[in-house]
């Protein structure tokens, strides 16, 4: 399923609303999430999964084609932990032998 | 600022801001938002949110494990599992912010940060 399917969608179960509508609060929804990152936030959305970002530390990398040393920069990784609630869905309801917390 | 917890609360009063809908429903439209999404990957299928990233349903095989305390082995049984994989654009996005920060912090010591896009 691709961004506007999920409009799509979402327009079939909701027809007061206009598509327009829909296609805003849709990427409203993923801006705030890639906002919330972008100040280094974390995003919590219990049941369904966190969103949080990693730290990757400065490193002398390697140019794989011809061995020179480059300085790679320390960075920011976004990263998404699945929740709880999810996680039993996709497996259909069998409780899962992870931890047991979102967080 | 850095290390704040952003929740359905922040992203219903978004989507309150942005379209001219009651809180309640806004409240609710997130829901069902997630539930689609959700919905859709217990189905097994991917979700592609095109500059944001990609949801993908992995089956991983059964395994023996091992209870890192007790030593003891533990079945692992066959399961599912979600992948996410973030687009360039949403990387791009969170680094560039980053190394504006940096360079602001680095230029102005005294003041605090403030974050913009």
């Amino acid at each position: 399923m691709i961004k506007s399917e999920l409009i799509a969608r979402l327009a079939e179960r909701n027809p007061h609303l206009f598509q327009r509508d829909i296609e805003r609060i849709v990427s409203t929804i993923f801006d705030e999430i890639a906002e919330a990152m972008s100040r280094g936030d974390r995003v919590e959305l219990r049941g369904f999964g966190a969103f949080s970002v990693k730290q990757r530390p400065a490193r002398i990398g390697r140019n794989p084609r011809t061995g020179a040393p480059v300085h790679v920069a320390e960075k920011r990784i976004p990263f998404f932990k699945t929740g709880k609630e999810l996680r039993e869905k996709l497996n259909h309801g069998q409780p899962d032998g992870e931890g047991g917390h979102t967080d | 600022m850095a290390g704040a917890t952003v929740t359905r609360a922040q992203l219903s009063e978004a989507v309150y801001q942005e379209v001219g809908l009651s809180r309640n429903e806004s409240a609710d439209l997130v829901e069902t938002v997630l539930n689609e999404i959700a919905e859709c990957l217990a189905q097994g299928d991917t979700v592609k949110i095109s500059s944001f990233g990609s949801f993908q349903v992995r089956s991983k095989g059964g395994r023996i494990g091992r209870n890192p305390k007790t030593g003891e082995e533990v079945p692992i049984q066959p399961r599912r599992v979600l992948v996410f994989r973030a687009s360039h654009v949403l990387k791009d996005r969170i680094n560039a912010a980053f190394n504006s920060r940096k360079q602001q912090q680095q230029q102005q010591p005294q003041q605090p940060s403030s974050s913009s896009t």
